[in-house]
């Protein structure tokens, strides 16, 4: 295969990258859309094998298995994860792109470079250590993510003290480490900071709370597209860096929606903690009524437009079936039943898409919360289903809330709102939400599914 | 302890202050439940019910309130009662301490604790146990099916084929829990409902139930503590007169509700009122056991005037619902029975910490604890009269253009130093390096354009796409295979085949994915 071939195999490789991105406007292009990316990735994969010659390698052997057992194994993974697990799956994913950029790197620099001039060298070494240190905090970061999605360390957020200030620290010594590597101190200083960078890594997200995992896991699925742009500046590959540019880009507009949809700077989500509470904030008056199933039925029963919010909750208690069941009774009644989907409801942009979807709940009644906002007050009925900041009104009417000036579901304006929740608790970020006092909220306590299998049987 | 349900004495009460489900609801919390047979027939529940609910049926009064330790009652204990009180007696009922002096004495020598059901005070916590509000909402619907029963046309406008029938108007004075009951009432049969209120905010829950709110103009707020109305000013009550005089000749129905708390009722309506009315009209005064708020009303009587107006003055409009109200008013009384015993251990204790009970409770340890202090809570949120000041179009349309003008200056800022950078490394770095950065500059360009145009509900699937796409750095692993560094390969490989595990699995997951969504 000549160059010429070979480069135009990855042209072929990049439009077709960026058509299945762009494919994801609608669902029903989405799902021709990502042939696309497999053929693309075919035709690049393909094309390097035969355009370099690769099968000469002492290690065909091991390199065939390697690529059969990692498709077994991503295969498997693929079919067996659950929806409500996608959110770890798609950072430990993360974590592999980001091991692999910091293998690349440290052998592109272990490898001779004699064929280049000194200028070119040293920005060659200037972008092996960029890739290695973005790849080093992709992983650490994806894997202390993975580890507080699937609840294997706790999801608060760990503050140490003068944790900013050890930040920048280990920040300075990778700079001084990376001085040292361009000025030939040797290899050493490149694994040194890539055992810094880990630290950093896992450091950042461990002081990330639970709700904020929206933006940790888009703010990782961008550095995992850096981290490919800079292996291909190392690598002169352009594939990659275009790849990588797409990559990047889309998770910094995916950490940029996630952070406005919960009125918070990007800064302030990544350095961790919540931003500082100008004053008290607002005493709340009344008691939250419980209610029983029956009455929630009956309710039911009786209303014409009904609005269901899901949260995390919803996840948790993996009631997405039950609830699918229940907007196909309900709808088979012809009651309007709609679903409001906040940006950062559960844990992963989308994650409440994907899981309604998953129990066949039709996409055309989920709408986003601006599609839907202006339609509680003529709503008869909301559920609200495991979700509490994101209906929150002292967002909007507390100007001393931590969470003032998020946009949230304005749910209090409909008739009756009924609010399944595990217990009195607050929610992520801690907060009381005055919703659960006010005149026509109801609380039903216990199991999102429990609750909804008993009103399911009181419904038909 | 033991909580006894003796028989209503007052003639004419057919109401129950336990009913078969409070009952069991009260054994939960620790109590045993006693009643007195027949306590509950005249609201239908019979004494077969209460038995099959855990109730033990007691054969007379004496037998009932001697055996037991607390007594729920509808009204507060009457004379005929007050040689059965023990002492230490816990009794909860109406009680009216404000009318009932004597009462209240007689009880504080038997050294009885007394919680008032009608001194519960009007904050969110206590409207479980708000039984005036039930008792009202009760009082209300049936002044509108009492007055229906008097009036001699239909509530709604029909047009049939023996003629036109015009809708009846109903006139509702006083929009408190059971004007807004009659208004709903009177809506709902399809009748021309107005009302009137002195105090103005009460204007928005009038019309959401469907009213057309009578505006008087007149700069005066009529809203007294706790919610209710106070008296108001000479110039007041003639704007308000005149505005009724208006009305009279054509109103068909008057519902009067107004009630000043410890005052006798305001005389809203008085003769000449009456006199300007239709004949066959009806009036309704809900106020008169305090007096009446129109002048020719009889308490407890339907009269007729002259003109053939009927004004009915029945004051147990509740009692003539006895099964509804008597459950409703039980579940008040659970509940606070519910608040007396925080340890659901079947022992009561009177907190007078607690705004609610202490409100509540007019005798306590021999003393007589009435009037209640101030709750430290203000009832209902005084209304926030700064207003945010709403932005005129003008405003609005200035506000944008400079954000617009903002965001054209940042843009250009931020151009000139991307241009200033660009040149910077132009200046330095060698030309193959600057093609590169061409082609990752347009690509992050190019990004941005199409990341935009994806729906928000893809956002998970965009995510497991852009992560197996972003495994294309297995090309950069795949070129380092040729090599005689065997660390270099072993590194390679583990590259390779985690990336591969990214791939495949992107891929798949992100096809299962989209296969979920399906159209309706």
């Amino acid at each position: 295969m000549t160059i010429g071939l070979l480069t135009a195999s990855y042209i072929t490789s990049s439009v077709l990258f960026i058509l299945a991105l762009g494919g994801l406007s609608n669902q029903e292009k989405a799902k021709r859309a990502v042939w696309y990316g497999i053929v693309g990735m075919a035709i690049a994969v393909f094309a390097t094998i035969y355009g370099n010659q690769v099968f000469f390698t002492e290690w065909l052997n091991w390199l065939i298995a390697a690529i059969l057992v990692g498709s077994i194994i991503g295969a498997i993974v693929a079919i067996k994860v659950q929806m409500t697990g996608m959110p770890q799956l798609v950072a430990a994913l993360h974590s592999f792109v980001g091991l692999a950029a910091v293998f690349i790197g440290i052998n592109s620099a272990m490898l001779p470079h004699s064929d280049m001039n000194s200028t070119q060298y040293m920005i060659h070494n200037v972008e092996v250590f960029i890739g290695v240190f973005i790849g080093a905090i992709t992983f650490t970061g994806s894997i202390v993510a993975f580890g507080k999605l699937s609840e294997l360390i706790t999801g608060k957020a760990l503050i140490l003290p003068g944790r900013h200030l050890l930040n920048l620290v280990m920040l300075f010594s990778c700079l001084a480490l990376g001085y040292m590597f361009l000025i030939d101190e040797g290899n050493w200083t490149l694994i040194v900071m890539t055992i810094i960078a880990f630290v950093i890594g896992a450091h950042l997200v461990l002081a990330i709370g639970g709700a904020d995992m929206p933006v940790v896991v888009s703010m990782l699925n961008s550095y995992s597209g850096w981290a490919a742009a800079a292996t291909g500046f190392m690598l002169g590959n352009d594939l990659l860096i275009v790849t990588g540019a797409l990559v990047g880009s889309s998770g910094a507009i995916l950490s940029y929606i996630m952070c406005k949809a919960m009125n918070r700077k990007f800064l302030s989500v990544i350095l961790g903690g919540w931003g500082d509470v100008t004053g008290p904030t607002m005493d709340i008056e009344g008691e939250m009524k419980p209610i029983d199933i029956d009455s929630v039925a009956a309710a039911l029963n009786d209303a014409n437009k009904i609005i269901i919010v899901p949260g995390y909750g919803m996840a948790v208690a993996q009631a997405q079936s039950t609830v699918s069941e229940l907007t196909s009774r309900l709808r088979a009644k012809n009651k309007e039943v709609r679903f409001g989907i906040h940006p950062v409801a559960g844990r992963l942009p989308g994650h409440m898409n994907v899981l309604l979807a998953e129990a066949k709940v039709p996409y055309d009644i989920v709408l986003e919360m601006d599609e839907i906002n202006d339609d509680f007050p003529d709503t008869d009925v909301v559920m609200i289903l495991g979700a509490n900041d994101i209906v929150n009104p002292a967002a909007q009417e507390d100007p001393n809330s931590p969470i003032a000036g998020m946009p949230v579901l304005e749910v209090w304006k409909a008739k009756q709102v009924f609010i399944s929740k595990r217990g009195q608790g607050k929610g992520y970020s801690g907060i009381e939400n005055p919703l659960f006092f006010r005149e026509n909220s109801r609380m039903v306590y216990g199991d999102a599914k429990k609750s909804l299998d008993t009103i399911l049987q009181s419904i038909n | 302890m033991i909580i006894g349900c003796p028989k209503e004495v007052f003639k004419g009460e057919n109401r129950v202050a336990l009913t078969p489900e409070s009952a069991k609801q009260l054994q939960k919390l620790g109590y045993i439940c006693l009643l007195e047979a027949g306590a509950g027939n005249n609201a239908n529940f019979s004494d077969k019910d209460y038995k099959n609910a855990g109730v033990k049926v007691v054969k007379n009064s004496s037998e009932l309130w001697k055996q037991s330790n607390i007594i729920l009652k509808v009204r507060g204990p009457e004379k005929s009662e007050l040689s059965k009180i023990k002492l230490n007696h816990h009794i909860i009922s109406f009680i009216w301490p404000n009318q009932n002096k004597a009462l209240l004495e007689a009880l504080k020598k038997k050294k009885v604790t007394a919680q008032a059901m009608d001194m519960i005070p009007r904050i969110s916590r206590a409207q479980k146990m708000d039984a005036l509000s039930s008792m009202a909402n009760i009082a209300g619907y049936r002044a509108i099916i009492e007055a229906g029963n008097q009036f001699g046309r239909f509530f709604t406008g029909q047009i049939t084929a023996a003629g036109k029938v015009p809708p009846a108007k109903v006139l509702v004075i006083g929009a408190g829990v059971a004007g807004l009951a009659a208004i709903g009432t009177a809506q709902s049969m399809g009748a021309i409902v107005r009302a009137f209120d002195v105090r103005p905010e009460v204007a928005e829950q009038i019309e959401s139930m469907g009213a057309e709110f009578l505006m008087l103009d007149f700069e005066s707020d009529g809203t007294g503590e706790g919610g209710y109305a106070k008296p108001a000013s000479k110039e007041f009550i003639k704007k308000e007169m005149e505005l009724f005089r208006k009305q009279a000749p054509e109103i068909d129905i008057v519902i009067t509700t107004a009630l000043i708390p410890g005052m006798p009722a305001p005389k809203l309506w008085p003769k000449e009122m009456v006199e300007l009315m239709k004949p066959g009209s009806v009036i309704v005064d809900l106020a008169a056991e305090q007096g009446g708020n129109c002048e020719v009303t009889v308490p407890n009587k339907i009269i007729e005037t002259k003109n053939k107006v009927k004004v009915i003055g029945f004051t147990d409009l509740p009692s003539r619902m006895a099964t509804q109200s008597s459950s409703l008013y039980s579940t008040n009384i659970r509940h606070m029975v519910d608040d007396l015993t925080p340890k659901k251990d079947g022992i009561p204790f009177t907190n007078m910490d607690d705004d609610v009970i202490r409100g509540a409770t007019v005798l306590h340890d021999g003393k007589i604890t009435f009037p209640p202090p101030k709750p430290k809570i203000v009832a209902i949120a005084k209304h926030d009269t700064k207003k945010i000041k709403e932005k005129s179009p003008e405003e609005i349309a200035q506000d944008e253009i400079n954000a617009e003008k903002k965001a054209g200056k940042l843009q250009f800022l931020l151009l000139t130093i991307g241009a200033l950078l660009t040149w910077f490394i132009g200046y330095y770095a060698p030309s193959d390096f600057m093609q590169h950065f061409i082609v990752f500059i347009l690509s992050c360009f190019v990004g941005y354009q199409v990341i935009w145009n994806v729906s928000h509900s893809l956002h998970t699937p965009l995510m497991a796409v852009t992560n197996a796409i972003s495994s294309i750095v297995i090309i950069g692993a795949l070129l380092q295979m040729r090599t005689e560094n065997d660390i270099v390969s072993i590194l390679a490989l583990i590259s390779i085949f985690i990336a591969t595990i990214n791939i495949v699995g992107g891929f798949m997951v992100t096809k299962r994915m989209l296969s979920m969504f399906q159209r309706s």
